[in-house]
């Protein structure tokens, strides 16, 4: 009795979460015109058509992509040195740097996003330059940082502190020894903090709006796409990346899975 | 039968384009600039892109000059104002309306054109030069002009529409939509009155914020490009919005009617392109404008869009139609009774700042408030630290 | 020695990226246009005290309904079996992977006069509801997409719950609610808390749901701030203002929770 209470409670919510989704994808095959968003009237792939053919939206997806992937490989370098850093210090030292680190992460995303536009206005004021791609780089890196800090730094904190040391008594050069001994115990928590930091890079809308200058992301140029006549192409596009991350995580999960099973049989030998 | 004319008209384009007439054999020329690029910003639903057959004003453009165009779109002069200032964004060609850029001049935000590079400037017609937004003709060039009129679903709304009043009709509560900028929700509210757009007067400005708080409840929503999907899906009845947008709003709906209300008067606009300060490739920019003033493609962009053009000679290439449509191309009577927005001086605009945002969160608040809620927070703060100290100490 | 100066970059990066900005907010937020000193900016927030309490208002109800949603979600899917588990939480994740702008999209689309929900009541005879362009949707929107933020924290302390606990207090004689009131929810505030923190605060300053579920009439914190640096009032020292007092009141509201959280962890702990 309790058991069915919950599942149905489960499957409520469930149902609640992806009815949206759903409703998207279903809609994303209709073959209609603007007018009627919520009649169905026959299958048809042309908004999928259309999509491809919409110069700015692929521009905007080029965009998105670049800026992702910079903002990951810039946040996940200085954010492990950082961390690095950080697990070095002690006292209100450690704890200051840690409480400014967390206040992008704490803070209001649009104060975050308003706060990094007035600076980044001020300095392309100063060049006379535009905001743009590297404007958005700069300040997704920013907001990126905390959480690959916080992902690298228990894994510091887990390493024996005298690896280190030992690697360089034994003749590494620090740099050698930093990449033989420290990189590969902390490696899980690097990756952890750079696919975060890609991810969330990638669905960033309020900060990139607010430091966008003439650069259209993704989701910028989905919020424009919002505010204009609205037609199913947006369905489309939704349908596509929710396919895409779907079949990203299977991939992910999939071969977790295979590897939980390798582990299970190497322990098992 | 539509389609059919917008096809013939794209391949006039076309044909132009391989058979190069003395006029296109100039930008043929210019092809070899592959490499450079345009930013251009502009309105929502306002240039032809390929939909439903038109032309594809931006591909063309890249096709001829080898100049790619990165396009996007904002929805309100206000909101392009402060995308330039506060945004940081520098655009090589902004359209926005004439009031917006009387304030761009006056605050030195424009570059001023060289006319030798847009020599298809000739085709504008006299009417459309010199206007008072820009009296000398120096920083713009008019892109499309029309009226403000309102846009109303028959089945529904039955009634003659001849009246901004009948926004405020209570038959019509939930299904009036209203404009999401205050220079043209205040204008609605002003002709309901009888007032000037441009009034420096405190009181007349307060006269039509109530008006508008009053029509509130009846409101919808305060959208822009959004009036196209909530009036044909039949989500809403009731909507002002510009005359242009009648092509794709009346023609392709039956049920959807436009009515400009003469009698109180309207807003005459028109849209003019510019090269904002701080633009990265001033002769591409002009090579934009210069193209979308070529009277051919003026007409195709015309043709689509909706709005009406300012050149006599893409005039005569619109079906007659379209011509004789007093909803793009209104006798002069009415014309004569409308009246443009003026830029406003300082202190009236930052007057219809609060107004606007008072009417959208409806009424003022006041700081008492404000601050008894923080220090209430604050208040609760305290008394959790203090009531946590007692416990502990009790505790020890 | 060394390790320590590894830090520099970083800590110039934080200078410039994070404390300039805050520094600047504070700076348009006390001058006016000229950049002369005044205080007039904060004085006019409080014209909008109306926007402040609808938004607290809406992102504490929010806030409310995803805790008494989602904290039977969390709870039924760290008591199942370790396998769907992973499957479950993977589930409660993947929509938040979907930008969030689609998400709100697709809630216009149902909750539209004309839209799909009011068209399946007309289909079965019952009368149309007027959903879009109220406060209520708007919390339906803000609650959909915040709620995963409330499920996680709340499940990942649940599953660390050692159910050894829970069977002490149940040989002890407690019965099913006492051992919920007294071990379960006691021992899962962290999650709570935390929860509490993921989803007010983007709520409360959210400026597109509001937007596009809203009509535009329900203005909230966000769409003030939006509307003075990239919209329809061009102010960016109001704006800068508005979003300094936004701060505060968020960092007040943090500090008051961080104040539960030690408590209670300490209670719980003292209570077994």
């Amino acid at each position: 009795m309790k058991k069915a209470v919950s599942r149905v409670y489960l499957t409520l919510i469930y149902i609640f979460l992806y009815a949206p989704i759903l409703l998207l994808v279903v809609f994303s095959f209709n073959d209609t015109d603007t007018k009627s968003r919520t009649v169905w009237s026959g299958f048809s792939l042309r908004w999928y058509e259309m999509l491809f053919q919409d110069r700015m939206l692929l521009e905007a997806l080029k965009n998105t992509l670049i800026i992702a992937v910079c903002a990951a490989l810039g946040a996940t370098v200085l954010g492990t040195v950082a961390a690095i850093g950080i697990n070095s210090m002690k006292g209100w030292r450690k704890k200051l740097v840690m409480n400014i680190t967390n206040l992008p992460m704490l803070n209001p995303e649009i104060v975050t996003g308003v706060s990094l536009m007035l600076l980044m206005v001020f300095v392309a004021g100063l060049f006379g330059i535009s905001l743009g791609m590297g404007s958005i780089i700069l300040a997704h890196i920013t907001f990126c940082l905390p959480y690959v800090i916080l992902s690298v730094l228990p894994k510091l904190g887990q390493m024996d502190p005298h690896l280190y040391e030992a690697a360089q008594d034994l003749g590494c050069t620090p740099l050698r020894s930093f990449f033989k001994v420290v990189m590969p115990e902390i490696m899980s928590g690097v990756i952890t903090g750079m696919v975060m930091a890609f991810t969330l890079s990638l669905d960033d809308f309020i900060i990139s709006y607010f430091c966008s200058g003439t650069t259209q992301t993704l989701p910028v140029y989905i919020y424009s796409m919002t505010k204009k006549r609205v037609s199913p192409e947006i369905n489309a596009l939704s349908t596509l990346l929710f396919a895409v991350i779907l079949i990203l995580l299977l991939i992910i999960n999939i071969r977790q899975g295979r590897m939980g099973k390798k582990e299970e049989k190497e322990a098992d030998v | 039968m539509k389609r059919l004319r917008r096809a013939v008209l794209l391949l006039a384009c076309v044909l132009a384009a391989c058979f190069p007439s003395p006029a296109f054999a100039q930008e043929e020329e210019t092809v070899p600039l592959t490499g450079e690029k345009i930013y251009v910003y502009n309105w929502g639903e306002y240039i032809a892109d390929g939909k439903d057959g038109s032309l594809d004003i931006n591909t063309e453009f890249t096709r001829r000059t080898g100049i790619e165009v990165d396009y996007s779109t904002f929805d309100t002069n206000e909101s392009l104002y402060s995308k330039l200032v506060s945004g940081g964004a520098s655009y090589d060609v902004i359209i926005p309306s004439d009031y917006m850029v009387s304030k761009m001049i006056n605050e030195g935000m424009l570059e001023k054109l060289d006319f030798s590079n847009i020599p298809n400037y000739q085709y504008i017609d006299e009417q459309y030069r010199n206007l008072s937004y820009d009296p000398t003709n120096e920083y713009s060039v008019p892109y499309t002009w029309g009226l403000v009129g309102i846009f109303y679903n028959k089945q529904y709304v039955t009634e003659t529409v001849d009246s901004w009043d009948i926004l405020w009709d209570e038959k019509y509560a939930g299904k009036i939509l209203m404009f999401d900028n205050p220079r043209d929700a205040f204008g609605i509210a002003q002709k309901k009155l009888g007032l000037s757009f441009n009034s420096t007067d405190e009181d007349e400005w307060i006269q039509a914020a109530v008006q508008l708080k009053e029509q509130k409840p009846l409101v919808q929503a305060y959208v822009m490009d959004q009036i196209f999907n909530k009036m044909e899906s039949g989500e809403a009845w009731l909507a002002p919005y510009y005359a242009g947008d009648a092509a794709l709003l009346v023609e392709e709906n039956e049920n959807i009617g436009f009515a400009i209300p003469t009698k109180q008067g309207t807003n005459f606009f028109v849209d003019a392109m510019c090269i904002p300060k701080g633009c990265r490739n001033k002769s591409g920019a002009e090579a934009y404008i210069n193209f979308l003033c070529d009277p051919e493609i003026a007409a195709a962009n015309m043709e689509y869009i909706g709005y009406s053009t300012p050149e006599s000679a893409a005039k005569e290439l619109l079906p007659e139609e379209v011509v004789n449509n007093p909803i793009y191309y209104p006798p002069q009577e009415i014309i004569d009774n409308s009246e443009v927005f003026i830029d406003l001086p300082e202190e009236t605009a930052l007057q219809l700042d609060s107004l606007w945002a008072e009417v959208k969160m409806g009424g003022p608040g006041d700081s008492m408030t404000l601050v008894l809620t923080l220090a209430g927070f604050l208040a609760l703060y305290l008394a959790v630290v203090i009531y946590k100290k007692v416990k502990r100490n009790r505790e020890c | 020695m060394k390790a320590k100066a590894v830090s520099a970059p970083y800590l110039v990066w934080m200078a410039i990226f994070i404390i300039v900005p805050m520094l600047l907010v504070a700076y348009f937020a006390f001058t006016d246009s000229n950049g002369a000193f005044t205080l007039d900016n904060l004085a006019r927030v409080g014209q909008y005290s109306n926007v402040f309490l609808r938004s607290i208002w809406l992102g504490a109800l929010s806030t409310a309904i995803s805790l008494l949603v989602g904290y039977p979600v969390a709870y039924i899917i760290s008591h199942s079996s370790l396998k769907r588990q992973s499957v479950l939480i993977m589930l409660v994740m993947l929509p938040m992977w979907m930008n969030f702008l689609l998400r709100t999209y697709a809630w216009m689309t149902l909750l539209e006069d004309s839209g799909l929900i009011n068209n399946l009541l007309a289909a079965v005879g019952l009368p149309r509801l007027h959903m879009i362009n109220t406060q209520g949707a708007v919390v339906v929107g803000m609650v959909y997409d915040y709620i995963p933020f409330m499920i996680l924290p709340l499940y990942s302390v649940m599953s660390k719950l050692d159910p050894s606990v829970v069977e002490a207090a149940q040989d002890l004689g407690a019965d099913g609610k006492r051992v919920f009131l007294r071990v379960t929810l006691p021992l899962s505030m962290p999650g709570v808390i935390s929860g509490i923190t993921m989803v007010f605060v983007p709520s409360v300053s959210t400026f597109i749901i509001s937007k596009m579920l809203g009509g535009g009439g329900n203005l909230m914190i966000g769409d003030l701030i939006d509307m003075q640096f990239l919209g329809s009032a061009y102010n960016p020292n109001l704006g800068s203002a508005i979003s300094l007092v936004l701060m505060v009141l968020i960092l007040i509201c943090m500090g008051i929770m961080n104040e539960f959280d030690d408590g209670e962890a300490q209670g719980g702990g003292m209570m077994l």
